[in-house]
């Protein structure tokens, strides 16, 4: 197999795994679900680092490398951090005073 | 020898991001998944950072450092109901990395064939999900007019668009090197995206979101075929098949179609159907609703968006202790597609501390209404309309309903008669046992909250 039939293999196989494990995501978490899902997407950060910091980077690819660190480093902090927020706040019965 | 770690690294990022999705399943283990999702990522970037094509180490330190520095506050200071606007940006942000990763990679390679094919899909998604989320996020913030933008041949200019992009971009994968065709390329994708958000109205937003979330994954999934790299393939993949799946739901919710969300410009054609007749209806005070829901034994709750814009979640919260304590069994109904992004009232209501065991789905709260004593709606409109089961002609036609309808009581506070985002007329508020309580959502409900705290005052 080349390697780009593999690539393929792996795409369908997660993309089934990824139908299977959603759909059993129960609605009430749908948004800190997107959040998650946001975040784990920003490994885009790999290709990122990959292009910002080679040896051969010409000023334009590492500007747009960088350009991208920035903005899938956000994603990363901000989406971890803010699907965990909300997930706190997830509680099963109001607060013991009640 | 240690460059035999890395590939490991990366599988065990890829089994920590199907785990972490997994554990979302529940509220329960949901949080659990949020830290294998975090050590996942953790080792996929030290697993790259370590790789001997890694050399300057400058510039990637300085990102890390601003990246961070925007995004924690965000993630801190956000208030939760700018969580649909937060959503958008971060589509935005994840789709420019893609699309400027792969424009990097065209310079630095021109690659050819298969290669190539991935790039110009990855960077034809990043940069009209990149565009589209920062007008979705217009639009979210009122910065924008929420209303859909329609002009004649509207979809006609969309396509053309769309079409000669993505003719440039076949042309680009046989012809690599012709490099003064990638910026026109790359000019239409980013047109195409502002165009394609300009006829979506407010109360599409949550399946435009949903189908962002999904594009921007499958970027992702380009860049992993470009670079050959399986792990973003797999998070590509899982990010994509997430988003598809949440805008299925919610086109089924509203029982339309994805051409109809993208092409149809809902609510823009009815606005000036119906209202001709002033037909009666009957309105109450604060004091009244309150010693009506006071006397009631089943109350269920439906908020909308509007419950969101005034932000009256948290005196929500309080009206719900006060008459918990005082035996009402108070339940909230939630639609769908209730707000502007898929589980927004959930989050709203769970930011207040209302258990989330109090909250119920669409499917299993309909059964109820009519043992229901009080159905109290918030800020909904067009999720409780019954013209979508009686009247067949109406817009919404079809459109699953909370059957706020069959309730022995139906109060809904809003700010005037005026109709909803599909412009149509609501015979709920026409009917017999159909209370309206006129003013914000917010301060209507802290005067219950008032009216209803006096009462047990003077029964003491």
């Amino acid at each position: 197999m080349t390697s780009y039939e593999i690539a393929i293999w792996v795409f369908m196989l997660a993309a089934f795994l990824g139908f299977e494990l959603i759909r059993r995501v129960s609605p009430l978490l749908h948004t800190p679900l997107m959040s998650l899902t946001n975040a784990i997407s920003a490994i885009a950060v790999v290709g990122a680092i990959l292009i910002t910091g080679e040896k051969e980077a010409t000023m334009l690819t590492r500007t747009l490398g960088f350009i991208a660190v920035v903005a899938s480093v956000t994603n990363v902090v901000s989406g971890y951090l803010i699907t965990d927020r909300m997930l706190k706040m997830f509680k099963k019965r109001g607060p013991a005073h009640k | 020898m240690i460059e035999n770690i890395f590939p490991a690294l990366y599988i065990l990022a890829a089994a920590s991001f199907i785990l972490a999705i997994k554990w979302m399943n529940s509220p329960v283990t949901a949080r659990r998944g949020v830290i294998i999702g975090e050590i996942g990522m953790l080792l996929a970037v030290v697993g790259t950072l370590l790789r001997h094509e890694v050399v300057n180490y400058e510039w990637i330190l300085i990102a890390f450092f601003v990246g961070s520095a925007i995004g924690v506050p965000i993630a801190y200071y956000m208030p939760m109901t700018a969580v649909p606007q937060r959503t958008a940006i971060s589509h935005a942000c994840g789709a420019l990395a893609s699309a400027l990763i792969g424009t990097a990679e065209y310079y630095r390679r021109m690659p050819h064939g298969f290669v190539m094919g991935a790039l110009i899909l990855e960077t034809l998604l990043g940069f009209l999900t990149c565009t589209a989320s920062v007008m979705a996020f217009g639009k979210l913030q009122e910065i924008l007019p929420t209303r859909p933008m329609t002009f004649r041949g509207q979809n006609f200019v969309n396509l053309g668009v769309f079409g000669f992009a993505v003719a440039i971009g076949v042309v680009l994968v046989f012809r690599p090197e012709q490099s003064y065709l990638y910026p026109i390329f790359m000019t239409l994708s980013l047109v195409f995206g502002v165009l394609l958000i300009v006829p979506i109205g407010g109360a599409d937003m949550p399946t435009v979101i949903a189908l962002l979330n999904s594009y921007a994954g499958l970027s992702a999934a380009a860049m992993g075929f470009a670079l050959d790299n399986k792990l973003l393939i797999v998070a590509g993949a899982l990010d994509g098949s997430s988003g598809f799946i949440l805008s299925v739901i919610m086109c089924r919710a509203m029982n339309r179609s994805f051409t109809n969300v993208l092409f149809g410009a809902f609510g823009t054609i009815q606005s000036s159907v119906k209202q001709t007749t002033a037909r009666p209806i009957r309105s109450a005070s604060a004091e009244e609703a309150a010693e009506i829901l006071d006397a009631a034994r089943t109350v269920t709750v439906i908020p909308g968006y509007g419950m969101a814009v005034a932000q009256a979640q948290h005196k929500l919260r309080e009206m719900y202790d006060v008459l918990t304590r005082r035996g009402v069994d108070v339940k909230f109904a939630i639609h769908p597609v209730a707000g502007r992004m898929p589980g927004h009232m959930n989050v709203l209501l769970a930011e207040a501390d209302v258990p989330y065991d109090h909250l119920f789905e669409m499917d299993d709260i309909n059964p109820e209404f009519p043992r229901t004593d009080v159905a109290l709606v918030i800020g909904a409109n067009d999720v409780v309309n019954p013209a979508a089961r009686t009247d067949k002609t109406s817009p919404i036609a079809g459109m699953p309903i909370l059957n706020a309808c069959d309730a022995r009581t139906v109060m809904v506070i809003k700010r005037s008669m005026s109709p909803g985002f599909a412009g149509i007329d609501n015979d709920l508020y026409y009917m017999e046992k159909t209370l309206m309580l006129f003013g914000d959502a917010k301060a209507f409900v802290s005067s219950i909250v008032k009216e209803l705290n006096a009462t047990v005052g003077a029964a003491h």
